[in-house]
């Protein structure tokens, strides 16, 4: 066997991972996805072990909850052929592997910096002279907008090429917001420092990020989490799913000026926030989950209080629902706004809502479940067109699934129990760990050395495929429609650039 | 004169009524009604900054602009009463010294060498010429009517008794206030409360001014309302004595505020592409009044 297959959250030894030539992996690999639209790559990447270079790539497939892992070890500095010139989702992997080792890729289309990482192989390449895609002609415009976001959300620097009105080519440039996660989790030693790391890799998935920091860490100690501390895990996520596709509603709503939308969501998600408050001291959840423990244990009290929560939030958000689903104006603005096709998502691989929104199955909840989903026989929510108006629609879908889980979990409140011990990391190990936050699948691989020390740490965001799906979207629309767009993607900057 | 002094009056509510309207419809308390007026004052005391790219054009516009809205009030009418000025054709004079204006305005965006502002030039550009047959049609056909060539002397001459004078005065009423819209970038044309530059139009273009040419620009859009709020007013007072009039005129004023509020509470901005299209409806809106003029008048056979 070139591969191992392994399922989601488990731990294997580093030497299981089967070592193979750069011809055989590229082949399996690109093998693997081609023609199987079920398959999709999770992660790929590379790490230096002395002074070669390891690359592991990842593709899991959403059939049989599967995940095949490959490895291939090459020297540094050395040319090899992209994987993107077959197929289009190994794209931004690859340019983070030629950023981090100065990898030559031959028939790579776009081989631009990522991120600017700090110990990036080539340190004459700066955020300053990033390599535009440029146009040569009297008749178009280029416009450019940020890094400053209007808005002072995150940096990033979007950079249109316009004939007049309408958008022709959209080139996103990040990497403003690098502050070298990965490397501090190998840095710092303490649990908690990188619990609390995980929490911010990024600030609108506190949970989803934290959740797979502790099923990784879990898997690696061998720990097997109680039922409480997985009702937790699950609640907290699909309560941040609310929280967060209600406040994007709200600001879909402010950019299409549609007053009334943008007040009344708005108002909606705070009484959601703020339960989380009461149940964990911070609205956002920090602090909430915790490898190996259940920090704040939820009561009846508490079950109590978020039923009222949710009895009051939802006839509003219906009746919020219905006004702007009927609203002529803002159909308008939504309907055929920033389509991608169900083959453009599948070539460049996006994944959760991003994929979801043109009819491509991608979630993390059916297809590699974890903790609770099981139980649901959760059935994940797709539209076919890809626009701004599908992406709405799902969003809108999702918060009634979410209070639906939410009321079938509290019928039966697990018991606290007590802390179990756990044990350190195993050593020479290798776990990866998937888990759908609101805006996709997030997956972490961790490896880990001789002492059970973390050796290499890798974090995806969903944001690192769906970057690409914002700047197609937005082709041949009018460059007015561009804040919309981006707001239904609603992707991360600082998840993007770790 | 009289009218001057109510246009000045109105324009100082005008905006902080529509700001309160749409708060009280989101649920919010909202700023006082005079806060607009307070923050131009702030703004009036404090200097302005210009970017080493403009030129002179970027320094006068902000004043030509102010000027031009004045000189537009002066021939404003208050229904028998003439305003400052009066003469045969004033009403062209009107559109155009506010024409003047903005394309002032549009020059300056365009001399800060913005790709933005450029964006937000070329927008306004286009809206208040496709504006322009309707203000015209409607005007015409209101001489058409009554025989007279002068704001005061169409006004005066205005009686609205039948019904198809009704009709004719809501049309009217209505295409005024859309033409105020687009003229003063509000809803469903424009979003005044975004700040994503890629969607605005007239905020856009006034980006790089700051102090005291921001607090001009301001006080301009805040007249240019209360102008076409006069307008409206006129098309009602007719020769009804002053007693009744000055309260008629606040109501008036009052009620388009309360109106432009309600539509940018209710309503999403239109996709860009379709501002055309609604613009130039409005144009066929004034054609019908032109068809009904001719009805009156008895031009069909």
């Amino acid at each position: 066997m070139n591969y191992i297959s392994v399922s989601n959250n488990q731990r294997i030894d580093i030497q299981q991972i089967p070592e193979i030539t750069y011809d055989l992996f590229f082949e399996l690999n690109t093998g693997f996805i081609i023609s199987h639209p079920e398959r999709h790559c999770v992660n790929y990447y590379g790490f230096k072990i002395s002074d070669k270079i390891k690359l592991i790539c990842c593709i899991a497939d959403d059939n049989t909850h599967e995940i095949f892992i490959s490895s291939c070890i090459i020297g540094d500095s050395t040319t090899l052929i992209a994987f993107t010139s077959k197929l289009l989702c190994f794209e931004k992997f690859e340019r983070e592997i030629h950023e981090n080792f100065g990898i030559q890729y031959i028939a790579h289309p776009w081989l631009k910096p990522l991120r600017y990482p700090y110990n990036r192989f080539d340190k004459s390449k700066t955020i300053a002279n990033y390599p535009f895609y440029s146009i040569d002609s009297e008749e178009l415009h280029e416009v450019g907008v940020g890094p400053i976001h209007a808005g002072v959300i995150e940096p990033g620097h979007f950079r249109f090429i316009c004939n007049g009105e309408q958008i022709l080519h959209l080139e996103i440039q990040l990497g403003y917001q690098h502050r070298g996660i990965e490397q501090l989790f190998i840095e710092k030693k303490n649990l908690l420092q990188r619990t609390i790391l995980a929490e911010n890799i990024a600030g609108d998935t506190v949970v989803g990020h934290t959740t797979v920091f502790s099923h990784i860490w879990e898997s690696l100690c061998g720990f097997q989490s109680s039922r409480d501390i997985q009702f937790a895990r699950t609640l907290a996520l699909e309560m941040e799913r609310i929280a967060i596709h209600t406040g994007d509603l709200s600001a879909v709503c402010t950019d299409i000026a549609y007053q009334l939308g943008s007040s009344v969501f708005g108002r909606l998600r705070t009484p959601i926030i703020n339960f989380m408050q009461e149940w964990c001291g911070n609205r956002l959840s920090k602090g909430l989950i915790r490898p190996g423990k259940n920090q704040f244990t939820f009561t009846q009290n508490l079950a109590n209080r978020l039923n009222e929560v949710l009895n009051t939030f939802e006839p509003d958000f219906d009746e919020m629902c219905k006004q702007l689903f009927k609203l002529p104006s803002a159909l308008s603005r939504f309907e055929r706004t920033g389509v991608v096709s169900y083959d453009d998502v599948l070539s460049i691989g996006t994944v959760g809502l991003s994929a979801r929104m043109s009819n491509l199955n991608r979630d993390v909840r059916l297809s590699h479940p974890y903790s609770l989903y099981n139980e649901f026989n959760h059935e994940p929510i797709y539209k076919r067109h890809g626009d701004v108006y599908s992406r709405v629609q799902i969003r809108k879908l999702e918060v009634k699934q979410s209070i639906e889980y939410i009321r079938k979990l509290l019928v039966n409140i697990p018991d606290y129990e007590e802390k179990a011990y756990m044990n350190s990391p195993k050593p020479n190990s290798f776990a990866i760990s998937m888990v759908e936050g609101w805006r996709g699948e997030i997956c972490h691989c961790a490896i880990t050395d001789d002492n059970g020390d973390f050796l290499h740490y890798k974090v995806k965001d969903p944001s690192f495929h769906n970057w690409m799906a914002l700047a197609l979207s937005v082709r041949n629309n009018e460059i007015s429609d561009f804040p919309i767009c981006n707001k239904s993607f609603n992707l991360s900057y600082c998840g993007h650039d770790l | 004169m009289l009218i001057f002094i109510l246009i000045l009056i109105a324009a100082i509510f005008f905006s902080g009524i529509i700001i309160r309207t749409k708060s009280i419809f989101s649920g919010r308390k909202g700023p006082g009604i005079l806060q607009p007026i307070k923050d131009v004052i702030r703004l009036f005391r404090k200097g302005s900054v210009y970017s080493q790219t403009t030129s002179f054009v970027f320094q006068i516009a902000p004043t030509v602009y102010f000027a031009s809205v004045i000189m537009a009030m002066l021939v404003v009418p208050f229904g028998q009463y003439k305003g400052f000025i009066s003469f045969n054709g004033d009403f062209i004079f009107f559109a155009y010294v506010l024409a003047l204006g903005k394309f002032f305005s549009i020059i300056s965006a365009m001399d800060t060498g913005s790709s933005f502002e450029g964006m937000g030039a070329s927008r306004e550009a286009l809206y208040s010429m496709l504006a322009e047959p309707a203000f015209f049609i409607l005007m015409g056909s209101l001489a058409l009517l009554t025989g007279h060539l002068s704001f005061q002397e169409i006004f005066a001459a205005l009686h609205i008794g039948s019904y198809i004078t009704y009709a004719l005065a809501i049309l009217a009423t209505f295409v005024i206030l859309m033409i105020a819209m687009i003229e003063n970038s509000r809803m469903p044309i424009d979003d005044p409360k975004t700040h994503l530059e890629l969607t605005m139009i007239h905020e856009v273009m006034i980006l790089d001014n700051s102090g005291f040419d921001l607090g001009l620009i301001l006080t301009t859009g805040y007249l240019k309302f209360a102008i076409y709020g006069a307008l409206i007013v006129n098309l009602f007072v007719g020769v009804i004595p002053y007693g009744y009039t000055i309260p008629m005129f606040f109501i008036i004023q009052f009620l388009v505020a309360i109106a432009i509020g309600t539509i940018e509470s209710f309503m999403a901005r239109f996709r860009m592409g379709h501002n055309a299209q609604f613009i130039f409806a409005l144009t066929s809106v004034s054609l019908l009044i032109f068809f009904g003029a001719l009805l009156i008048l008895g031009k069909f056979i």
